[in-house]
């Protein structure tokens, strides 16, 4: 028994020191050598200064940007220090008053569309942070954007189907439009 | 579902055949000292290992000493886990300043990933401090998925040896499957997930600017630092703009890797692998769906290696796929169809070339339906529990079939070591029922299966659905219990059963909207994972122990052939019977009510 006790010790301290130290402190020498970029959270730069980060998602409101899927995260949605889902299950009230909502603002904000709404625009991310809507979301909101910019409906639509990302590899995944990205491109036309 | 859906399974499935035989020959090899480049430039190191823990490892060891020297090196991870979080302000690497998690809290987490199951009671990215997220919890999920490992490699000996008293060295199984199986697959997963944008940094939580600055409500605090009250009790709210945006990061890429290839599933960020920073792209996720199931696919080539009969390895690897593609069908079809109530508010739920449709509560758009309800059942079928989506918003059905499949007992590949484990017991049972028709004396592998075999093997199905039930009925019992629930109705009642049949099976997902970080959870829910994980554990020694100890009696015309599609076929009833029979009650009151009430329009 002691004999057990002893080794079992020891070997604790040792797979402590291999994979609880060595292994992570490893792995970010690594990553910081050779993927720097995306190691430190792929943030977006502009003029050297970080403008937000590509995999997190922010939150938009204003009718002349593009919005995101909602986020449950607390107290505050898009709490990136707080990641987290509605957790709603699908029989909730809540879940019902939480799609209202989303369709309620969407349609106040662009009264002349009564076209059905995405279901990813109309509802909670897993994280509370995703960086994408569908391709089906962006364009919904394409009217609404070039009014709200004095933008050619045609020009809007053309700026999404450019930042369109298709399955990776052609395969994997869903084709996607990420948000933030999409919004700076819409800041700088001019 | 889309012509590409199927598509994404079958590459899924077809990477999965294909790492098999390499990989579980390569593991066999590591358990019984035959990679030619180990023995030639580390076995000297790991002979100064031993030497410096006081291990000899030529010794070999009963099943009974090898129980206990795997329950002591367990028993004293859990302390350092614990420790660890309880000590956390006074430690280094804790940029943010993090406090001592709660006792509670503390217990259950010590417990989680000790025995594999890594549920979390707690958030990471709000509670827990760099140092802990290493030391304590990525260490424990090499050396738990290895301590389950070294289980099942010494059952397989109790099949493979004859007229022998031992099952080979703890320490040894331990040290090779770590150092040799688990860190060199583990390295080169994390470096790969680094390049699809997964974080590995030790510097402080990021800041940056807000596009469009956020207005949010918050209630406004008295000069005494409380929630300040109006004339009628209500918290008064004040308007708050945010300009900026804090961003958690951290070594987290190192710590996945583990967490998916050890069946272990406790997430770096509480949102797990839902979190842009810990699956940020479709091809993460395969590479983590992959590495989930990985090894424990892999072991039933190992099996077959080890007994030398390796049709036998992949008849029971038969039996486990067939059971996934089977379980992965309703989730895919239930998750797609989408939720009827939101169709009748104005939300557009079907598949198009623009959107993925379906059911999208708690999904990322990134993997859509298709990767959220594969993963969703890879994930419950092995015991990882990791999830990239939150199972909590699933459909009814497309919901309960994650939770039955982890009622199951985790063996449609089931936890590294322990799924394999577990369905050797219940070839057992299938071997049992079997004579009992035929009126022969049960055998399998050659050996005799006798009484105290079948009592054992009867402890290690019938703790689980005994787990589950009386913990669930306990806390809808409990005013602490209920209090739990975030989801009213029968959904409620799912959130409970799928916390305790968590536990038990030690896979580690949750229905999440449950708020498990309370005295009254963290302290049952521990207890659960700790017979779940034991309890099941020492019978599978016991049977090793009085396997190995059998002579091997040759095949006769009276031999049941257990490598045939007949034999596939039988062990895929006996696991559903028991499982079905177990918990097809319990599942009407959950689920299956909430179903029937969804599709009347409530």
């Amino acid at each position: 028994m002691w004999n057990h006790v002893k080794s079992a010790i020891a070997m604790l301290v040792f797979f402590t020191i291999v994979t609880g130290l060595a292994y992570p402190a490893l792995v970010a020498g690594l990553a910081q050598a050779f993927f720097p970029q995306q190691a430190n959270g792929s943030l977006i730069l502009r003029g050297g200064k970080p403008v937000g980060s590509r995999l997190i998602g922010q939150p938009f409101s204003n009718p002349k940007y593009f919005w995101g899927r909602l986020s449950a995260t607390a107290p505050y949605p898009y709490n990136a220090a707080n990641s987290s889902g509605s957790n709603l299950g699908p029989t909730n009230p809540a879940l019902f008053a939480e799609v209202e909502g989303r369709i309620k603002a969407l349609r106040e904000a662009d009264p002349g569309n009564s076209a059905p709404v995405p279901v990813d625009l109309a509802t909670s991310s897993g994280s509370g942070l995703d960086p994408d809507i569908s391709p089906a979301a962006a364009y919904y909101q394409a009217p609404r954007v070039a009014r709200a910019r004095h933008l050619s409906l045609a020009r809007v639509r053309r700026l999404i189907s450019g930042h369109i990302t298709g399955r990776q590899f052609g395969v994997l995944g869903e084709p996607r439009v990420n948000v933030l990205e999409l919004n700076l491109a819409l800041d700088a036309v001019h | 579902m889309t012509a590409n859906g199927y598509l994404q399974i079958a590459l899924f499935l077809g990477a999965v055949l294909l790492l098999v035989k390499p990989l579980g020959a390569y593991m066999a090899n590591v358990y019984e000292g035959r990679v030619a480049f180990v023995n030639r430039f580390l076995a000297p190191g790991e002979n100064l290992l031993y030497r410096l823990c006081g291990v000899d490892p030529a010794q070999e060891m009963r099943w009974t000493q090898y129980a206990l020297a795997m329950l002591v090196f367990n028993l004293f991870g859990a302390l350092a886990v614990y420790a660890l979080q309880r000590l956390q302000p006074d430690l280094p690497l804790n940029p943010q300043g993090f406090g001592a998690v709660s006792p509670d809290s503390s217990f259950n987490t010590a417990v989680s990933f000790a025995t594999n199951t890594n549920w979390q009671g707690y958030s990471g990215e709000t509670t827990m401090s760099y140092l802990t997220q290493m030391a304590a919890l990525t260490v424990q999920n090499f050396v738990s998925a290895a301590s389950g490992m070294a289980v099942l490699i010494a059952l397989i000996r109790g099949f493979a040896r004859q007229s022998v008293e031992t099952l080979g060295n703890f320490w040894v199984d331990l040290t090779r499957g770590t150092l040799y199986v688990l860190l060199p697959l583990s390295l080169v997963l994390a470096l790969l997930l680094v390049g699809q944008g997964v974080v590995q940094t030790f510097s402080a939580y990021k800041t940056v600017p807000l596009l469009q600055s956020q207005k949010y409500d918050t209630p406004r605090l008295d000069a005494a630092g409380r929630p300040a009250k109006d004339a009628r009790g209500n918290p008064v709210m004040e308007k708050t703009i945010r300009k900026d945006q804090l961003i958690a990061v951290g070594p987290a890429a190192s710590q996945i890797a583990i967490k998916q290839l050890g069946t272990n599933g406790g997430g770096f960020f509480n949102a797990n692998s839902a979190h842009p920073f810990e699956n940020p792209t479709p091809f993460s996720d395969f590479l983590e769906m992959l590495a989930l199931v990985l090894i424990p696919a892999a072991l039933c080539y190992t099996f077959g290696h080890m007994i030398d009969d390796r049709r036998q390895g992949w008849a029971i690897f038969a039996a486990m796929g067939i059971m996934l593609v089977a379980l992965l069908a309703p989730v895919e079809h239930y998750e797609q169809a989408g939720n009827p109530l939101l169709a009748r508010l104005g939300v557009d739920q079907t598949a198009s070339t623009l959107q993925s449709g379906g059911n999208m509560e708690g999904k990322e758009t990134r993997f859509g339906v298709v990767n959220s309800a594969l993963w969703a059942t890879v994930t419950t079928a092995t015991s990882n529990g990791s999830v990239n989506s939150m199972h909590d918003s699933f459909t009814p059905l497309g919901g309960m079939v994650p939770m039955w499949e982890m009622q199951l007992g985790e063996i449609v590949f089931g936890g590294v070591g322990s799924g394999l484990y577990g369905m050797l017991i219940f070839a057992l049972i299938a071997v049992f029922v079997a004579g009992l028709m035929i009126g022969r004396t049960p055998e399998y592998l050659g050996k005799k299966i006798q009484a105290f075999e079948m009592k054992m093997a009867a402890i290690v199905i019938l703790i689980p659905p005994l787990l589950v039930l009386v913990g669930t009925a306990i806390a809808v019992m409990t005013a602490a219990g209920r209090s739990g629930v975030s989801n009213p109705g029968a959904h409620g009642f799912a959130e409970i059963l799928y916390a305790f049949s968590s536990a038990a099976a030690n896979n580690g997902s949750a229905f999440a909207g449950i708020s498990a970080n309370t005295p009254f959870y963290n302290t049952a829910l521990g207890v659960v994972m700790l017979f779940g994980r034991y309890w099941l554990i020492v019978p599978v020694l016991a049977i090793a122990g009085a396997l190995a100890a059998k002579k091997k009696i040759p095949v006769s015309a009276g031999t049941l052939p257990t490598h045939t599609p007949l034999f596939v076929v039988l062990l895929i009833g006996t696991v559903v019977i028991v499982g079905a029979l177990a918990f097809f009650p319990v599942l009407a009151l959950g689920p299956i009510a909430e179903y029937l009430s969804m599709i009347a329009g409530h």
